[in-house]
């Protein structure tokens, strides 16, 4: 069933041979075909202008108000490239082994090699289209570091790169859209895949805002949905981001790959209450200058301020110096999960740690003192100094901190806590980015095909980009030139007839269920089942506990869910429970997956395998492999490995200290 | 910082869709906690009133933590509510007190028409970036990054400028509904970077054509989109417009 298509030859000609021996489509023929994007972050957005921009006929699908919203617009930190503009040793081979590792092994070789040679491309478009990029007096780009490498690569444009980014594909999807060669749908949801003859041909969309179905044909469909970290209720994701675009695939027949390599990202706002509705991220760039503690003392109650500094354990220095506080996620998370539950933790719910910034305030501010020739400077002069590099660095960041919890960054430590980012897993795709589904594309975080079990820090943007930018309108191209002589097929077809008939069933059982319970609610109630047994750490016990727990869930939610309202005009309650639906059944396949894997690698980290210093215990005797999900019936799965050969690295137990 | 909990008395326009008239409903929600957001305030309401048999308010949001510029609400006559520098999304419930009234609108402006509740249709500003709101470059034609150097202060307001979140929210604050804010914060990004040159002139007649087209009203300086733009983009940007439009007007060449 599987079968990666990977380009034969040498890893690093492996991309270059492709693109100059894979099939194209004559300009006249581009006109005739019809592709459809589903989703306009940054993987959508980026190949629908792109693949306009070639000629196709494109139509382009979102959910939110427009494609400027979606969800890549809240990445803060930065984007990676192996520009090697610092100097300082960095290349695209360092790059791609830095990917590889810090997915801990689990990636694929040659997806990776060629995310980090289109990396520098996307770094060139970005700031052609007016990317405001941070830069340097000079006029030149500016870098930063970023967790799990030893290199500055990142360009970013202060706390909000992933906004200007998107702002970027965006005015470039705009522009195609006033050249007429992308329809834009937005307050649209996919809702099902339309395939014939074994083929994706089209999907049936949702009209938010009337609630009427729609059907559109395309030659090839693209899923640029994104991730289902919204499964666990509680995360970083938008509220709307939701897994349907890529569950419906799978319940066509795509498969779905390490669904189970969940990324749990070390610095978020600890939840403060039972009304939260979603986790707000502290970028990773905040790991570069603030340092990681918690008291020494268990249930230590005193003031952060009041504690002295022999008394403060600062954990991810001690246990890995060589990284320190810039260990990778899964490290940094696990770390914090450890001290806290050791009884360390900080705050009133004790499940949170310092990010201090008081060390680098008087660091920059003695710099800032010898940039002006000042000597005798007095220490407030020198705190004042600080504060105002670290605003100038930080600011936005840290007046979102100060609007959520009320307190001031600059004076006291930050709390933070992990919580649920992204997610590794997604459809399976091979080298073309292609679903076990012929002419089912997925692209950006909907696929699972670059990170491994650990995505690094400012990997996810330029692995969107480079999925839209770069590596679609090639490996698209290659497909579509066997379909120039397949016309558009009409929507009467009946295969498009089935596919809305089946849509509008469920929407009317749906709202025939009219039980007692929200829909909410059963969202808190998977959320919670997810995080307790298959969150940062699982085992067989809670494993098996859950899938039960959720298969009781799911009869639940079928009997006893009330949706208000009607079907035929917007209902945001109806749009939510067709989503909660899709989830609870991906929880069941995370579990199952997280079973199945016995070993700890990554984001997945299983309490029955890990070293004795509490390190996670990789199996790559038994488990080098993708995990990919077939669908057989209610509950029921099949799995095909696709194994990973490493040709080039020669897996290692990582090593950050 | 203390926490605390409060009832409230909310009033809340309701309209079932755009060709029906609208009006204000009032509700109570109780036990209210200050660490809440605006919003999830808004979540507790509704859950109430699907519990109670009715419909929930329908509002626009997303990625709640201020970036996206989906949410959309116009509190107690401020968009995005009393704090400055703000979305509705990271407005928190400390803002207020126990007893409060708070009333809660829709955007308000001819050219974002209600779709229902407090939701509107903002996709007239989709429509002024398509009308120039671009580089025109294609996948594949840029020179290396670092090929162009650019003024850092040029880089640095431009960054200000391009952090516009397209929220809409000085329309609904501006009295005329002008969308000048929202324009100039475009035609700055891009005016004040090389890469924008080429289209420097047609850029700025396209996109301001466009924004009469859409009925927005015009600008009379007086200052409400920047005291309420949730990323303080300055008025300085109106102003660069304006001599933008006036230069491209009297140029030859457009």
């Amino acid at each position: 069933m599987l079968n990666a298509k990977i380009p034969s030859g040498p890893l690093e000609n492996k991309w270059a041979d492709y693109k100059g021996h894979c099939k194209l489509v004559n300009p006249a023929n581009k006109r005739k075909l019809e592709v459809i994007v589903v989703g306009t972050g940054l993987a959508g957005a980026s190949a629908a202008a792109s693949l306009g921009e070639l000629g196709y006929k494109v139509k382009a699908f979102c959910f939110q108000d427009s494609p400027r919203r979606a969800h890549s617009i809240a990445a803060q930190g930065g984007i990676n490239a192996a520009k090697n503009y610092q100097n300082d040793g960095d290349s695209v081979f360092r790059l791609f082994y830095d990917t590889i590792k810090g997915g801990d092994y689990r990636a694929r070789e040659a997806n990776v090699h060629r995310l980090a040679e289109v990396s520098t491309n996307i770094i060139d478009q970005c700031v052609a289209q007016g990317v405001p990029f941070a830069r340097e007096y000079g006029g030149l780009l500016s870098n930063r570091s970023f967790g799990g490498t030893q290199v500055q690569r990142t360009f970013y444009a202060a706390g909000q790169t992933g906004q200007q980014l998107l702002i970027g594909a965006y005015q470039a999807l705009e522009r195609q859209v006033a050249l007429g060669n992308v329809t834009m749908y937005s307050r649209h949801e996919m809702l099902e895949v339309v395939t014939i003859d074994g083929k994706a041909r089209g999907i049936i969309a949702r009209d938010l805002v009337n609630g009427k179905l729609e059907r559109h044909f395309g030659h090839a469909v693209l899923l640029c949905s994104g991730g289902y970290g919204n499964v666990f209720y509680l995360s970083t994701n938008a509220m709307g981001s939701n897994v349907t675009a890529a569950w419906k695939a799978h319940k066509k027949g795509a498969a779905f790959a390490n669904p189970c390599f969940t990324q749990i990202h070390p610095t978020c706002i600890p939840v403060s209450g039972d009304h939260q509705s979603k986790l707000t991220l502290m970028s990773e760039s905040l790991r570069n200058d603030g340092r990681i503690w918690v008291p020494k003392k268990q249930n230590d109650t005193r003031k952060a301020t009041d504690i002295p500094e022999e008394e403060r354990d600062y954990y991810l220095e001690r246990r890995y110096p060589a990284f320190g506080n810039l260990v990778p996620r899964d490290v940094a998370s696990r770390a914090a999960k450890e001290r806290c539950d050791a009884g360390y933790g900080v705050g009133s719910s004790k499940q949170a740690v310092y990010l201090d910034y008081a060390d680098a305030i008087l660091r920059y501010g003695k710099i800032e003192a010898g940039k002006q020739g000042r000597s005798n400077v007095s220490e407030e002069e020198i705190i004042a100094m600080g504060k105002e590099v670290v605003k100038a660095k930080y600011g936005n960041l840290f007046d979102m901190y100060e609007k959520i919890t009320g307190e001031n960054p600059y004076e006291v430590p930050m709390r933070i806590y992990p919580a649920v980012h992204y997610t590794m897993g997604g459809l399976w795709v091979d080298y073309e980015l292609q679903t076990t589904v012929p002419g089912l594309y997925a692209l950006g975080e909907a696929n699972f095909s670059d990170h491994g079990a650990n995505r690094l820090g400012a990997s996810a943007l330029m692995q969107g980009l480079a999925d839209g930018y770069f590596v679609i309108p090639y490996t698209l191209g290659n497909n579509l030139a066997d379909e120039i002589y397949s016309k558009a097929i009409e929507t009467t077809h009946p295969a498009f007839e089935e596919a809305e008939k089946a849509v509008s069933d469920r929407i009317n059982h749906l709202m025939n269920i009219k039980g007692k319970q929200t829909v909410e609610s059963f969202h808190k109630r998977l959320g919670k089942i997810m995080w307790d047994k298959c969150g940062m750490a699982r085992n067989k016990e809670g494993l098996e506990q859950a899938i039960r727990e959720i298969q009781a869930l799911k009869k639940e939610f079928w009997s006893d869910v009330r949706i208000p309202g009607e079907v035929n005009e917007m209902n945001t309650e109806l749009d939510k429970a067709n989503r909660v639906a899709d989830f609870i059944e991906l929880g069941e396949l995370m579990c199952v997956d997280a079973l199945t894997r016995d070993e700890s690698c990554g984001g997945h980290f299983r309490e029955e395998f890990q070293t004795p210093e509490g390190e996670a215990l990789r199996d790559d005797a038994g488990h080098m492999y993708v995990s990919a999900w077939e669908l057989k019936g209610e509950h029921q799965w099949e799995l095909h490995k696709e194994p990973l050969n490493y040709e080039v690295i020669k897996p290692t137990q990582r090593n950050y200290k | 910082m203390e926490h605390y909990h409060m009832n409230l008395n909310l009033k809340v326009w309701r309209q079932k869709n755009s060709n029906t008239k609208g009006d204000f409903k009032t509700y109570q929600v109780k036990n209210i906690s200050s660490e809440m957001s605006f919003l999830e305030m808004f979540d507790v309401l509704n859950e109430q009133l699907i519990t109670e048999g009715e419909e929930p308010v329908a509002f626009d949001h997303d990625c709640r933590e201020g970036i996206c510029g989906m949410c959309s609400m116009y509190i107690n006559g401020k968009p995005h509510g009393p704090w400055q520098a703000n979305t509705t999304c990271q407005l928190h419930m400390r803002a207020f007190k126990d007893g409060d009234t708070i009333v809660v609108e829709p955007w308000r402006a001819n050219a974002f028409p209600v779709i229902k509740d407090l939701t509107v249709n903002r996709s007239a500003f989709d429509r002024i970036i398509q009308a120039g709101g671009y580089i025109s470059v294609n996948t594949g034609n840029a020179v290396d990054g670092n090929a162009l150097p650019i003024n850092k202060d040029n880089a640095d307001n431009s960054f200000a400028a391009a952090m516009c979140i397209g929220c809409g929210a000085c329309v609904a604050a501006c009295k005329n509904s002008s969308a000048m804010l929202f324009l100039s914060a475009k035609v700055s990004h891009l005016a004040l970077l090389p890469q924008g040159e080429p289209e420097r002139k047609s850029r700025v007649m396209n996109m301001v054509a466009q924004m009469d087209k859409e009925g927005f009203g015009a600008c009379t300086n007086t200052g409400a989109c920047e005291a309420t733009c949730p990323k303080e983009i300055s008025l300085t940007n109106i102003a660069r417009l304006n001599s933008e439009y006036l230069g491209a007007s009297l140029s030859a060449d457009k």
